[in-house]
């Protein structure tokens, strides 16, 4: 077994659980023992970095400060914008000593401290493949995933900018592929596999996430994938949960499941799909998962929750208005 | 400034450089302290001048040694490397050892990368005077000089390399002409057209292959490889590595009927550049010079597998020799030419432009095969499945070249080069044509005129840097294309631009293995790692280490014209040296106090030029002073203190730290 330090993230606690109990499931017979860090907090995703650098860098600070009096070097991060907050943060301080400094006079005020490049930040997939080999892996598979056809996503956030030449090629990377070759499953030809799947411009610019989506989903149907396999929970997000808006927005019927790649490990390694997630994504997995003989049961299956209405109401949100509100405003005014 | 100095006469000249100096450093006030305070030390005259190295300048020092008795100079002017000589020379006509004369460099070390002229000027003044107290302990030198050998080694024989030699030859002297290929002529026999006369590169080359072979001053020795270079200028001794081509040359008659019958095929990584096959023995073409195929051993079934030997069972002469074992010879001669060429940049390290993954994504040099009526498809521009004629072809330039990811320098010949494709595309096959360019650079003799030529024939030109080749289609009609997507920086848009070929110019790299061959032949790469002129612009071919020149590309990129002229050029400096029949050499040296050497060796794997041997018998190190280029690395190292430089003393070096550091705010009142 070999020590980890664990930094999950905020989103491996909601929508990418099935990333959490994948990966919880896969790490004892691959001998990855993770640690994770006491009162974490969240890295602050793509937004916070755009906004305002110092506390965005603080608050990933705060983080490598509580993990580096750990005792152990590798912080392993699943989550992709989360990796690369963490590398960023680690790299810059150093780059930058000015930032360093005044991030380190926030942290002061929690009595913390870090010195950048204390830590390796590494992902997930990248200690899979080097850390524990993908002999090791290979000799693992009870359930070869022969049959499946998948679509290695990596997405954009984990090959760039690659501060310390971690990963194969920017544009190409070939870790993916190699991992899930090594279980057996038949890898398509897959052009987008670095490419943006529009992130949180599903807030702001929708249709420009949707086209993003499109694209990913297109290219992998025309390569007769059967399921995409994604290391990061907002990619996760994005092509499951946006993809009925994306029909709805082109008028095509796609359905592609998508799933991250400890799930298809876990399989392989031969636990059961109820253990691994597998249920909890929106655009489901049966048709594909049928290809290998795996059959998810009901009870997995994650029904619509309901709100739970307590105390008061909810203001609305703001919105756009209408274009009739606009008019009686309009005509409110002559 | 306690130890007891010489009385001196010293004359100290200040330059303007025109502005290059006085720009940054007060230069009056450089020359007032010379005379002001200085004169303690020595200092009888102190002038400045606008430039000291013209004639009147010149004048001013030679009028002064000899009308004021000055027994030692300093000048304070540009970097010795420019103009030590120069004024070493000056001092020589008015009868003083130039070996009294010092240069201090006031413009490559002071007003050239400082801002601040105030402390410019100090500094400025520090260093003239170390210059000054140095100077003082300087002592006449004498040179050495040495004979010539009449010989020349020309190593690489591309067209830079055939032509130097070939003009070595004419003049009737012997020249060693050195390939590591089987077959000389370089990258030039692999391209169809040469820019921008469209000539065939085939029909210019091979005459000059043809007479370098069967050169009776000429000894051609290709397959083979310089391994070892000892000696000086005027007397270089050479080991070359003959590697086996596995056949007798005195009996082959390079019928190629071997070639015929061998039944290995395999792609061609060489001459081919990949899209064509060669057999197991073979010559790079119909033309090679010298004509005799070579057995590539791992690839031959009887060298692999121990059975087969149909090139010996079909050779009409008996030739064929698996026995034979690679030869050494060494070599005497006077001068080396060093013309080892380029490598080509490995477009699949730009991964967003799809070479190696998409089949349509070409390299220029698999094109330049591909356009070649003897090349694998015999001329037909065609796609990867061999028959399919593109209509719409896309060239990318600057492929590795301008890039701050790869190689940040220019490959020269890009432009050009893509403008030649594109003519050929739209002759050959009526296709559009998309050039993807950054910046067009046609500067030479009737390249732009080509340029002019290939717009009017209709090629589209898009100005911009592509972001990605890629075959994922994002619409129906991008179906099967390969799509181009770029910026128009000429109408500020995006576009994707769909093509059925792309062509990258791929730029030109160092030898991977140039350093190695600078340090066998002792000389430097620059940061690129392209081999260091001595002076850029007024030495291109010469080099730090007297007697060795370089020729074409393995200086920068560059064109057939300017390796042509630059293998002239060295040629032209070769037979300069053999004509005068000896050469002085800088008395600069070091040697070896015997008396306190303990023989630790530390020296003797040091020294850059193997200029230092072991004695055995006495167990003290000796160093050679005619191979010794006094650059001083022995004298550091040595931990007993046990050898001293003429030229570069103990008390010379310790004299010039001295003034360096004397306060030279003193005197500005």
């Amino acid at each position: 077994m070999s020590d980890y330090i664990f930094y999950p993230g905020c989103a491996m606690e909601s929508n990418a659980k099935a990333y959490y109990d994948s990966l919880m499931e896969i790490a004892q017979p691959l001998g990855i023992n993770l640690q994770e860090i006491d009162d974490w907090n969240c890295c602050g995703a793509t937004e916070y970095v755009g906004i305002n650098l110092i506390p965005a860098y603080s608050l990933i600070a705060r983080n490598l400060a509580l993990a580096a009096k750990m005792g152990h070097k590798t912080i392993i991060s699943p989550c992709s914008a989360c990796y690369l907050n963490l590398a960023k943060a680690d790299y810059y301080m150093a780059e930058r000593p000015s930032l360093g400094e005044k991030v380190n006079e926030a942290l002061a005020a929690g009595d913390l401290q870090y010195t950048p490049g204390s830590l390796d930040i590494r992902h997930l997939l990248d200690v899979l493949i080097n850390d524990i080999g993908l002999d090791k892996l290979k000799e693992k598979v009870v359930r070869p995933l022969k049959g499946l056809k998948v679509a290695p996503y990596m997405g954009c956030m984990v090959p760039r900018p690659d501060y310390h030449n971690r990963w194969s090629d920017a544009e190409h990377p070939t870790e993916l592929f190699d991992v899930l070759k090594a279980i057996g499953a038949e890898v398509v030809d897959f052009p987008g596999a670095a490419t943006c799947c529009g992130g949180h411009m599903t807030q702001i610019g929708p249709e420009t996430a949707y086209e993003l989506i499109r694209r990913l989903i297109s290219s992998a149907e025309k390569s007769k994938a059967d399921i995409m396999v994604t290391v990061c929970p907002m990619c996760q997000l994005n092509v499951d949960a946006y993809q009925g808006e994306t029909n709805s927005h082109f008028g095509t019927n796609y359905n592609m499941p998508i799933v991250f790649f400890s799930q298809l490990v876990g399989l392989a390694l031969g636990f059961p799909p109820e253990k691994l997630g597998f249920g909890s994504e929106v655009t489901s997995t049966e048709k594909a998962l049928a290809q290998i003989g795996v059959d998810i049961p009901e009870s997995a299956i994650a029904e619509g929750k309901k709100r739970q209405q307590e105390g008061l109401p909810m203001p609305l949100c703001m919105r756009k208005t209408t274009t009739s509100e606009s008019k009686h405003a309009e005509e409110a005014k002559a | 400034m306690s130890k007891q100095k010489k009385p001196a006469k010293i004359g100290v000249y200040v330059c303007h450089c025109g502005t290059n100096i006085s720009h940054t450093v007060d230069v009056e006030k450089v020359r007032e302290w010379a005379s002001k305070s200085l004169d303690g030390e020595g200092v009888v005259i102190a002038r400045d001048y606008k430039f000291m190295c013209s004639s009147p300048g010149q004048e001013l020092i030679e009028n002064d040694i000899k009308e004021l008795g000055l027994d030692r100079v300093v000048v304070a002017a540009c970097s010795p490397h420019l103009h030590e000589l120069t004024f070493r020379n000056a001092s020589k006509r008015a009868g003083l050892n130039p070996y009294l004369t010092e240069l201090a460099s006031i413009r490559e070390q002071v007003s050239w990368v400082h801002t601040d002229k105030e402390a410019a000027t100090e500094k400025a003044k520090a260093v003239v005077t170390g210059a000054v107290e140095r100077v003082i302990e300087n002592e006449p030198l004498e040179e050495l000089k040495v004979s010539i050998h009449p010989d020349t080694l020309v190593v690489g024989g591309g067209i830079a390399g055939i032509q130097a030699a070939l003009e070595i030859a004419n003049a009737g002297k012997k020249v060693w002409l050195v390939e590591r290929e089987a077959s000389i002529g370089g990258h030039m026999a692999q391209f169809d057209k040469t820019f921008p006369t469209l000539d065939c590169a085939a029909c210019i080359l091979t005459p000059r292959m043809f007479e370098a072979g069967n050169h009776p001053n000429i000894e051609l020795m290709t397959w083979s490889e310089v391994t070892n270079v000892a000696g000086y200028v005027g007397n270089f001794s050479v080991t070359i590595k003959k590697k086996p081509r596995y056949l007798k040359e005195e009996l082959c008659t390079g019928c190629r009927i071997c070639v015929e019958k061998c039944p290995k095929k395999i792609v061609d990584q060489g001459y081919e550049a990949g899209i064509g096959y060669r057999k197991a023995i073979y010559t790079s073409s119909a033309q090679a010079v010298p004509k005799y195929p070579v057995i590539d051993t791992e690839n031959c079934n009887f060298f692999q597998k121990g059975a087969c030997k149909i090139c010996e069972k079909s050779c009409p002469t008996n030739a064929i020799d698996y026995e034979q074992k690679e030869a050494f010879l060494t070599v005497e001669v006077g001068n080396i030419i060093l013309a080892t060429g380029y490598d080509l940049f490995d477009a699949r390290k730009v991964s967003n432009y799809g070479y190696g993954r998409l089949p349509n994504v070409f390299t220029s040099i698999e094109f330049e095969r591909m356009c070649n009526a003897a090349g694998p498809t015999s001329g037909d521009i065609v796609l990867r499945d061999g028959k399919t004629t593109p209509k719409t072809v896309g060239i990318i330039h600057c492929v590795g070249s301008r890039d701050r990811n790869y190689n940040n320098y220019c490959s020269n010949i890009c432009c050009m080069q893509s403008l030649k494709f594109a003519h050929l595309v739209k002759e050959r096959t009526g296709a559009t044509v998309y050039d993807f360019y950054i910046d067009m650079r046609t500067p030479m003799k009737a390249y732009d005129e080509f340029y002019q030529r290939v717009l009017e024939e209709g090629t589209l030109f898009v100005r911009g840097k592509v972001a990605q080749v890629t075959d994922a289609a994002r619409k129906a009609s991008e179906e099967g294309k390969l799509m181009v997507q770029v910026e128009d920086t000429l109408i500020g848009k995006q576009r994707r631009i769909p093509v059925d070929m792309v062509i990258l110019s791929i730029g030109m790299e160092p030898r991977h293995d140039a350093k190695e061959t600078g340090k066998l032949f002792g000389i430097g790469c620059s940061a690129n790692g392209w081999f260091t002129e001595k002076h850029t612009k007024l030495d291109p071919i010469s080099t730090m280490t007297e007697g060795i020149f370089i020729a074409g590309t393995a200086t920068g990129p560059k064109d057939i014209p300017t390796s042509v002229a630059q293998g002239s050029a060295a040629a032209a400096r070769v037979l300069n040296m053999i004509m005068r029949g000896e050469v002085t050499l800088e008395p600069i040296k070091a040697s070896v106090y015997q008396g306190q050497c303990s023989g630790c060796r530390i020296c003797n794997s040091l020294c850059p030029f193997n200029a230092i041997t072991f004695l055995e018998d006495r167990k003290v190190s000796e160093i050679n002073p005619a191979l010794c280029q006094g650059c001083g690395t022995c004298v550091a190292a040595c931990p007993a203190g046990a050898i001293s430089g003429t030229g570069f003393s103990n008390d010379q070096i310790l004299a010039q730290i001295d003034g360096l550091l004397m306060d030279v705010t003193l005197a500005d009142a």
